[in-house]
């Protein structure tokens, strides 16, 4: 089973060479810290930076300069800053490659939700529905069941939607799985993991077709 | 021409109980400080608030929260007010969230002279409920109208006594959409100087969008999530 940082880097696997990409509050921000070798990717920040850098040393933070967390940060040479409207535009506009994002429930059909629970948590979605609707390619990063045991991979989502039938592919702890008309697929098992277990823990449909194999992770 | 004011009580004069202001920033990032600070003090209530966030509960937007001057907020995301979090679930505080990139182009429509635009995020959601839906490119989209305010007040690093505006890192975010869709937009800088001192091929908000505007004091910039690696 993976934790936090393995799921982070299974999807740090997935970035290729020149891609723009926004990466999400929690999980999907650790993904910064595991690009592969030779690869030179783009962070796009919505609040209106690319170019994002690593944190800044102690004593050397900026109040003016946060990524959509509202984290401190620093540029990176080339690093461009912009308004709202046009980071936005970038993001509608389909000029970034990649969006990681987490969620609370995915369901097969490629709806997400991760912006609300009725009466209870009600934060926003911030760029999230954006994000999703405009992204050819996005990877969900979370954990495959919650605090309770129970599956966040669904036959449909129980939660107010934060998109309808965009997600291709999702990273959890158990296992990669991809959204292939209408059903999840299992392509990957984090190491340690059974198909058996894996499939328990999914509550939406899922095909496994042949030997699945384990997750590479250094 | 000359949109000088002494200070933000000068500054925010016919503010009224009722109206609707833009604010802008991001988290605690390029907000009006002296401004809320004001608004604060002069107590004008039932406000309509446009603003991504709602500050923390004892800064920024959340001051006005606190005293309860706000009666609508229309933001993005909201996570990090308790106070907000509880006025809204209690139903005291009307809200009317909508998505991030929505926001910042409903703000430029509206100073644009764009009544509605299409768009795809929020269609299947909650957004999306009660709006006409349209096809494009084989995609549905959703109708969107544009916003003004009666009053955007907006923060910039460096400003001129035309209003031409610099903003300085990420806290340029929504402040120069917004300072394009108020009836009257207020600026307040950290700096403010002659003009002709700023190069003309750098300014980031022309000064036809400004009608106010005011060197700021005391900007506290307070940072919401510290975060920093150790030189070793």
């Amino acid at each position: 089973m993976l934790d936090k940082v393995g799921i982070a880097k299974r999807i740090a696997q997935e970035l290729q060479d020149g891609w723009y990409v926004n990466l999400g509050i929690g999980i999907p921000t650790l993904v910064a810290n595991y690009i592969p070798q030779g690869i030179n990717v783009e962070f796009q920040s919505e609040n209106g930076l690319l170019g994002m850098g690593a944190f800044p040393y102690d004593g050397e933070e900026d109040a003016d300069l946060i990524n959509a967390g509202k984290q401190t940060v620093t540029l990176l040479p080339g690093a461009s800053l912009f308004d709202s409207a046009t980071s936005f535009a970038m993001i509608r506009g389909q000029h970034v490659q990649l969006t990681v994002l987490g969620a609370m429930e995915v369901a097969e059909n490629g709806d997400i939700a991760n912006w609300k629970i009725p009466g209870r948590m009600v934060k926003g979605m911030g760029g999230a529905m954006d994000l999703v609707a405009s992204a050819e390619n996005i990877i969900v990063a979370m954990m495959h069941t919650n605090k309770k045991g129970e599956s966040k991979i669904l036959s449909k989502c129980t939660l107010p939607l934060t998109g309808v039938g965009c997600v291709k592919k999702v990273v959890t702890n158990l296992a990669v799985l991809e959204i292939i008309n209408g059903v999840f697929h299992l392509i990957e098992r984090a190491p340690g993991v059974s198909v058996e277990e894996i499939q328990n823990a999914t509550e939406g449909n899922l095909v496994v077709e042949g030997e699945i194999p384990e997750m590479q992770l250094d | 021409m000359n949109k000088v004011v002494a200070n933000s009580n000068e500054a925010i004069e016919g503010v009224k109980d009722g109206m609707t202001l833009m604010l802008g920033g991001f988290g605690l990032c390029g907000i009006p400080e002296n401004c809320i600070g004001s608004l604060v003090k002069k107590g004008t209530t039932n406000l309509t608030c446009i603003s991504n966030n709602a500050g923390v509960d004892d800064f920024g937007l959340g001051l006005l929260l606190q005293q309860r001057q706000i009666k609508k907020m229309i933001s993005s995301y909201v996570g990090e007010n308790d106070e907000f979090e509880r006025q809204m679930l209690s139903g005291e505080l009307e809200v009317d969230l909508i998505p991030q990139g929505s926001l910042a182009e409903r703000c430029r429509a509206g100073g644009a002279g764009i009544p509605a635009f299409y768009t795809p995020a929020g269609f299947g959601t909650e957004v999306a409920e009660g709006k006409e839906i349209r096809e494009f490119n084989g995609k549905p989209h959703i109708l969107e109208s544009a916003l003004t305010a009666d009053f955007a007040i907006v923060k910039a690093w460096k400003g001129d006594r035309f209003g031409n505006l610099v903003f300085k890192g990420t806290a340029r975010n929504f402040n120069p959409v917004m300072a394009m869709a108020g009836k009257i937009t207020i600026a307040e800088v950290e700096e403010l100087v002659e003009p002709g001192e700023l190069n003309p091929n750098q300014i980031h908000t022309p000064g036809i969008f400004v009608q106010r505007i005011f060197q700021g004091v005391d900007y506290e910039k307070r940072i919401e999530q510290r975060t920093v690696r150790s030189k070793n």
